[in-house]
Formats: structure tokens, C-alpha cells, sequence
């Protein structure tokens, strides 16, 4: 297991003021840093490239994690955290694409972000393009019934150029018999279960070959 | 309103579509199992720009949604119903909040086949719209009129409904975007929208009004309507095929300095007519019959 966001830490700071404890427990943290670090072809310079992967934060509540990433990669002045939910500020507590460098969807209300992944799979793959999709989603928004329509559309239609990472931090009220990745498994995707603060194994699933079948990883980040 | 029995608007809709996805490959066709039949063609020939989602209302929304984001022209169809009230908010931030278009095409309207009984009606959904930005509608009185606005509508990246019906008047107009003057008078103006208009016409033999019409309800033809009401007393009627009253506050905005009075004829908003027959019968029942417009315009005008 690797622990290399700790230089994240006082940028997180600049929007919550707490440099100890809600940096390290954010539970999209790690898995943010591996994409933007490891996985993801992106750069500040081609947030309109339409050859690059598309990262899309389904889980749209607590972005700071998110932003700090994104300013750590040069998406965005890091002195803009500074200016975190004020008005005129182009970060908020949920993104907007439309303000914001480098974000490919506005989220915060649950299940729209794999849905809209699905369709620029589509659009990639009947434009011929190589480029990828990945959706961070979280176990509580995979109740919304949206998710699960997609889902099944994506395992039908075979998009193997998609990929949803599930953050499992337990949150769903009435939990997921049988594990997450059966749900999609049920569907023909290919599946991944990981540590989700283990950045090897994070990148060794979101690089992991698919083909002709999408893919999810669900990242573990349950306490204790 | 009569029915047309040699091309329906839907058939147009499916003939002009798939000339669209041949010529251009911007444009794509997400389904939600209803007409697949009338695309089996093009769904072979472009399998990733004609997408049949199955019974998946939300996620042909957001497939949508994504298309538009990667440079497609999305065209979406089913009923109205499934298009626009169970996926409302999907059409809010799937679509309106990512700054992103996409052509909505429904059919069914109020009450096409009211058999089918209350799940398949959606008088509100222009009056939905009407709670989103950005949103064109166009109202078809004839399936002529629909290549021309499927057209128009393709060719920008926007978001816009297209309302088809089964109702149509008995000839088509031309497709201009504003208020068509079609007879002058002077006690009053009625704007007539998309297939009521044969009624209209009907109701107003003989009576010395102004009537207008149009297939495109948003954006409101102001400056339209405004030149009318200046022709005529400040009476002014306008009758739609959908929810009472939608353009309502349109007629209001646009004669906010004139002295004027307005009625609305619509489909009612005070009950649910748990009733199926004929679209006649439920005419008859919404004041959307020439007789009940005929009825509504003496009460307006006092004649």
C-alpha cells in the first residue's frame, strides 16, 4: 500500500481549513489521484482535445478532494480554492462543467453521471476514437434506479472504452447483497474489486484489458 | 382536427430523420423501444449513432446527454409522457445544465388515442418546458410542417420539442417561425397553435376577428402578436392543444402596456377526464371543439 497525496493536504486546506483529518478521510481521494496521476490521458492544455479521456465525478457532493487534484495537475490556480462556494467562484460544493477547467459534467444530484457516460461512449466509439470514459460513482448513488438502466445498456452494447470506479464506503441504507460487482457482473461487465487506498492496485484494475465488456472496479474504502 | 390517413406525422418524422442520419454524421437517434420499427434500416447501417436504450427512459436522457457532449446532434423520440414528464430531470441537468442540446420528438400529444386512457397523455409538457431555459417548441398542425422544423431543428445545436400528433388540419402551412396572418378583422385576435387550427378556423367563419397562425409556440411570436392587436380591439384568444392557458403569461408579457383581455382554451386543468373514445369526444370535453371555441369566442368578444 503507497501514500503519496499528502501534498495534496494544504490545498484541501485552503477550502475546509483542515489540514488533518477530512483531507485524509475523503474517500474519493486516492482513487482521484491515481486517475489524474497515472491513468488518465488529460492535461490542462487539451480540455477540449476531443481525442482525451473523459473523467466524470458522478459523486458530485464533496468535490474538494476533486479540485485539489485539479489544481495540483495546473487545471485550474491552486488561489482559486481560496475562493471555494463564493459567489462568483467558479467551485462550489458541486461542480459545473460550464465553469470549471478540466470538469466534464456538473454533478451533485445522484445517478446522471453514468448515464451521460454511456452516451459519449457512443459517441467516441462511432467516431472511431480511442479515447476512454471513466465515472466515479458512489455505493449510496448506486440505489438511483438511473444507474441501473445504464448499466445494462452499457453491458448489452458491449462499451469496452467505459469504465465505472464505485467508491464503497458503505453508505448505501440497505446495503448490496452479494457484493457491488455482481451487479454488473449480471450484465457482462468485467470486474474488479480493489483496496481502495492501495494505488497499485487501483492502477492495475483501471488498466486492466476489457475487451468487447465495460468495466468497474469497486474501490473498498470501508472504516475499519 | 382531422385525421390524416396517408402519412402520419410520425411517418414523416421517420422519412426525413433517416435522410438526416445518412447525410449527416453529426446526427444521432436514441430510442426507447417505441418506433424501432420504423428505423431498422439506419439502426443497422450506424449502430452506434442509432441507439435503442429499451424501456429506459432516464438513460436515453442522459444518453443524450453524453452524445451531445462528445459533438453528436441527439434526436430523441418516444411518447410524450416518457419523454419529457419521467425524465424531467434529466432534461434539467442531463441536457440544460451541461449546456449541452439535443432535438426532442414525442408523440402521442394530449390525448392522439385516448383508448390508451391517461398514461399516455401529456398535456403539461409544453408547460414543462416552460420551467426550463433555452427550449424551442414546435407544434406541427400538419405532417408536411415536420420536415421543415426537424430540419431547422437539426441544423443548430439547441434544445428543442418537437410535439407530433395524429391530429392534423387538412393542409399544410409554410414553416416560418413567427405569427402567420391568415384572416383579418377587428374585434379580436386568435392565435390558432399546430392542429387546432382547422377548428379554429371553422369557429370563426363569419366572425369579424383576426386569426393567426402558428407550429412554433417557443419562442413566443411577440412582435407577432403585438402587430395583430394592433389591428384589432385588444381581445385576444389563444387556443392550444395542450394544458389551458400555457402561453399565457406570453400574451401577458407581450400586451404589458396595452389594455387588453385574454381567454385561454386548452386541455383542462380542473379534473382528469377518466374516459376513453374518440380525440373528437375529448375535444368536445376541453372547449377544443369549433363549437366550444365558437362558444368561448362570444363570451370573449360579447356578441
Amino acid at each position: 500500500m503507497t501514500s503519496d497525496t499528502t501534498h495534496l493536504a494544504p490545498l484541501f486546506a485552503r477550502m475546509t481549513g483542515d489540514e488533518k483529518h477530512e483531507w485524509a478521510a475523503a474517500s474519493t481521494l486516492d482513487v482521484l489521484w491515481v486517475l489524474y496521476d497515472r491513468v488518465l490521458d488529460v492535461a490542462p492544455d487539451r480540455v477540449d482535445d476531443p481525442d482525451r479521456d473523459r473523467f466524470l465525478l458522478s459523486k458530485g457532493h464533496g468535490p474538494m478532494a476533486f479540485y485539489a487534484v485539479l489544481a495540483d495537475k495546473g487545471f485550474i490556480d491552486a488561489s482559486i480554492l481560496d475562493t471555494w462556494t463564493d459567489f462568483g467562484s467558479i467551485l462550489g460544493q458541486h461542480p459545473d462543467r460550464t465553469l470549471v477547467p478540466g470538469v466534464e459534467i456538473g454533478s451533485g444530484s445522484l445517478g446522471h453521471g453514468l448515464p451521460i457516460a454511456v452516451g459519449q461512449a457512443f459517441g467516441l466509439r462511432a467516431q472511431g476514437r480511442s479515447a476512454r470514459v471513466f465515472v466515479l460513482i458512489g455505493d449510496g448513488e448506486l440505489d438511483e434506479g438511473s444507474n441501473h438502466e445504464a448499466i445494462a445498456v452499457a453491458g448489452r452494447h458491449g462499451l469496452d472504452h467505459l469504465t465505472v470506479i464505485v467508491i464503497d464506503n458503505d453508505n448505501a441504507d440497505h446495503g448490496w447483497p452479494g457484493g457491488i460487482a455482481a451487479r454488473f457482473a449480471v450484465e457482462n461487465w468485467a470486474t474488479a474489486t480493489v483496496d481502495g487506498r492501495d494505488h497499485d492496485a487501483i492502477h492495475a484494475a483501471l488498466t486492466a484489458d476489457h475487451p468487447g465488456r465495460p468495466l468497474v472496479v469497486v474501490a473498498d474504502v470501508r472504516k475499519g | 382536427m382531422t385525421s390524416v390517413d396517408l402519412r402520419t406525422m410520425r411517418e414523416a418524422f421517420a422519412e426525413h430523420l433517416t435522410e438526416a442520419l445518412d447525410q449527416d454524421p453529426r446526427v444521432a437517434l436514441v430510442l426507447a423501444a417505441i418506433s424501432r420499427g420504423l428505423f431498422e434500416r439506419p439502426s443497422r447501417d450506424y449502430p452506434d449513432r442509432v441507439v435503442n436504450v429499451g424501456i429506459r427512459e432516464q438513460a436515453m436522457i442522459g444518453v443524450a446527454g453524453g452524445l451531445a457532449l462528445t459533438g453528436f446532434r441527439p434526436v430523441v423520440h418516444t411518447y410524450g409522457p416518457f419523454l419529457v414528464e419521467r425524465p424531467y430531470e434529466q432534461l434539467k441537468l442531463d441536457l440544460g445544465h451541461q449546456g449541452v442540446g439535443a432535438v426532442l420528438v414525442s408523440v402521442g400529444a394530449s390525448y392522439d388515442n385516448p383508448a390508451m386512457g391517461r398514461t399516455h397523455q401529456a398535456p403539461a409538457d409544453v408547460a414543462l418546458f416552460d420551467t426550463l431555459p433555452g427550449w424551442t417548441v414546435h407544434v406541427p398542425g400538419h405532417p408536411d410542417e415536420v420536415g421543415p422544423l426537424l430540419a431547422g431543428a437539426i441544423a443548430g445545436d439547441d434544445r428543442v420539442y418537437l410535439r407530433l400528433s395524429a391530429r392534423s388540419n387538412a393542409r399544410p402551412l409554410p414553416v416560418t417561425g413567427e405569427f402567420v396572418p391568415l384572416k383579418h378583422g377587428s374585434l379580436g385576435t386568435v392565435v390558432a397553435v399546430g392542429p387546432t387550427l382547422d377548428n379554429v378556423l371553422a369557429a370563426t367563419e363569419g366572425v369579424d376577428v383576426s386569426v393567426l397562425y402558428t407550429p412554433t409556440i417557443r419562442p413566443f411570436d411577440s412582435a407577432g402578436l403585438r402587430a395583430a392587436v394592433d389591428s384589432t380591439a385588444p381581445n385576444v384568444l389563444v387556443v392550444e392543444p395542450y394544458l389551458r392557458g400555457t402561453s399565457a403569461a406570453q400574451v401577458a408579457d407581450a400586451l404589458a402596456d396595452v389594455p387588453h383581455r385574454q381567454r385561454s382554451i386548452g386541455v383542462r386543468r380542473d379534473l382528469e377526464v377518466h374516459a376513453y373514445g374518440t380525440p373528437e369526444q375529448h375535444d368536445e370535453i376541453h372547449g377544443l371543439d369549433a363549437a366550444g371555441i365558437a362558444k368561448t369566442l362570444r363570451e370573449l368578444l360579447g356578441y
